[in-house]
């Protein structure tokens, strides 16, 4: 029987984290989706944080995740309401869409 | 000392930050009990509140000291710092406040949000411990996203919001993943342990790999190259009073957060080793001043003009900063306090291209601005060549601390790449100059509205012509402050 260790966890993290990015960087089709990575992204330093408190038996660790959970909450309450207010002059939320200023 | 006067200690020290955050609170509540006519006297109230604010910071402790539990730290490094953001914020929101009116966005919420993002980079530059730091940065990144699209009718202010919230959000979720790993694996969120912890092992793997995610979320806060992509865009399309406030005050709190994080745990003095951070700021300095000078040449927009401008100014803080000394940091406070009057001085004449259709933003409008405007164009004119750091302006003299510091600490190449991209930046300074001098005139401006953008426009422009008379107590002031990171 394999023991699950801190290993294994840091590379469900690690593998979430990179998801993540990946989703704000490929995703060519809703911003939606971008504001999903974004959550994702943090609950992957919050699997992180809770299993490196586990290990060292620190309870800072935990503290932190909580404080990330509540700013992810607010994150992603303002990042509704900007995409709101950009659908309302846009007419859609297409990623290509976003393309007014360049250069 | 119980826990209950350790409390009380504690708050104390903080009174800037507990002015601010209940003072937000209380103008929040005025503003939703008077509605939006009050917004004029909200802005006011906002002022006075910086500017208690600020005193409340003078008024602290001359050594350093540590609240609640070591998260929090007051020192005269935070305290300079402090001053110059809240200096910062009380001229942007001045400038503000009759923008908001001709454009026709005049809410209450704007000055609120100001006031809570300064809370959030009061936070960000007194911060000891890697959760304050994180609390810091996203209350200062919340309200400024909003800002940003503040003026929700406009595609072009609610596609910078768009754009900054992703990018910013992006590199919180770096940050953030830096923090986990240094708490990983040292055990500590706490700066002051973290130095204790770290000095003697120098880092292992998994450290370094953390303080690169930690430094790559900073780098976009300060928008250093290759993390700069959101500058340009947002710079352009958020109303011209935040682009100010984004271009001088969240610089400066990031730069201070950077300059701590860097120096106070992952510097060992004692040893004066090179410490394992400094390639990566070298990099960063070096692609930053160079992307600075070369992307703003093809420019039209004169706000997109600023962000490449910001970028390079950026790469020298940097610089200053790569020396990792204690000459480096007191290089990079004069900086940013010049480049804090720069920035305000050229946004004050920003504010004031105004046509009867509206303002306008073409560098193109500027064309004979000596002969219709003629103390504008001077004034204009004086900022440029501070910008482009032409002797005997404050701005070369920003350059030299830096520099000099570099070469004390033998970064030459970075040094002489430096003084090339401020050569190649000049090019585009003195080209605003040249068509402010020697083109055609185009149709005059509305004269601006309102004193006070024209005194600040002076005030700066005076500033960085007799920066000679300012210069000793300014040195003398940042050397003390930059022992205190010692």
């Amino acid at each position: 029987m394999m023991e699950i260790g801190l290993g294994h966890y840091l590379t469900v993290a690690a593998i979430l984290f990179t998801l993540g990015i990946l989703g704000i960087f490929l995703n060519r089709k809703n911003v939606i989706i971008i504001l999903m990575s974004i959550e994702l992204m943090l609950l992957a330093v919050n699997i992180n944080l809770v299993s490196f408190s586990v290990y060292l038996g620190d309870l800072v660790g935990q503290a932190f995740a909580l404080f990330v959970l509540t700013v992810a909450a607010a994150e992603a309450a303002v990042g509704l309401a900007i995409l709101v207010v950009y659908f309302r002059n846009r007419g859609n939320i297409g990623v290509e869409d976003i393309n007014l200023m360049k250069g | 000392m119980n826990s209950s006067e350790m409390i009380s200690a504690s708050f104390t020290l903080v009174l800037p930050e507990v002015f601010l955050s209940v003072g937000a609170m209380a103008l929040l509540m005025l503003g939703v009990f008077r509605g939006d006519r009050a917004t004029r006297l909200v802005s006011w109230l906002a002022v006075f509140l910086l500017f208690v604010a600020g005193v409340a910071v003078l008024q602290g402790p001359e050594l350093r000291t540590l609240a609640f539990g070591g998260s929090f730290v007051v020192d005269p490094f935070g305290q300079f710092v402090k001053i110059l953001m809240l200096i910062g914020v009380a001229l942007c929101l001045i400038m503000s406040m009759n923008f908001i009116r001709e454009e026709k966005f005049e809410r209450f919420e704007f000055p609120v949000l100001i006031v809570l993002a300064s809370l959030g980079m009061s936070m960000m530059i007194s911060a000891n411990d890697l959760i304050s730091l994180y609390m810091g940065v996203e209350l200062q990144s919340l309200s400024l996203y909003v800002l940003a699209a503040f003026n929700r009718d406009s595609l072009r202010s609610s596609e910078a919001g768009m754009k900054y919230f992703v990018l910013g959000a992006l590199s919180s979720g770096l940050l953030l993943y830096g923090c986990s790993l240094i708490y990983g694996f040292t055990g500590t969120t706490n700066f002051d342990v973290l130095r204790e912890t770290l000095i003697p092992g120098g880092l292992s793997i998994g450290l370094i790999f953390g303080l690169v995610f930690l430094l790559a979320g900073l780098a976009f806060k300060v928008s250093a190259v290759p993390f700069h992509m959101w500058t340009p865009d947002v710079y352009e399309g958020a109303p011209t009073p935040i682009t100010a406030l984004f271009s001088a005050a969240p610089k400066i709190a990031a730069m201070a957060l950077l300059v701590r994080v860097l120096i106070w745990p992952f510097t060992d003095v004692a040893l004066s080793a090179v410490p394992e951070w400094r390639q990566i700021i070298v990099a960063l300095a070096m692609l930053s001043m160079v992307l600075g000078a070369f992307a703003a040449i093809g420019q039209s927009n004169i706000k997109r003009l600023m962000a490449y401008s910001s970028i390079g100014h950026m790469g020298f803080v940097l610089l200053g900063l790569a020396a990792g000394t204690q000459e480096g940091v007191r290089g990079v406070l004069v900086y940013l306090t010049i480049y804090l009057v720069m920035t305000v001085g050229v946004f004050a004449c920003i504010l004031s291209m105004r046509r009867r259709e509206g303002m306008v933003e073409d560098i193109e409008e500027l064309a004979g601005l000596s002969r219709n405007h003629p103390l504008m164009a001077f004034a204009l004119m004086v900022l440029m060549f501070s910008l482009a750091g032409i002797p005997p302006l404050a701005g070369f003299f920003a350059k030299f601390y830096v520099l000099v510091a570099a070469v004390h600490e033998g970064l030459y190449t970075l040094a002489i790449v430096g003084v090339l991209a401020s050569v190649v930046s000049a090019y585009y300074y003195l080209r605003i100059v040249k068509i402010m001098y020697f083109d055609e005139p185009a149709e005059p401006f509305l004269s601006p509205i309102g004193g006070e953008i024209r005194l600040i426009l002076g005030a700066s422009s005076l500033f960085l012509l007799f920066y000679v008379v300012f210069a000793f107590p300014l040195l003398g002031v940042t050397d003390l402050v930059a022992r205190s990171l010692f």
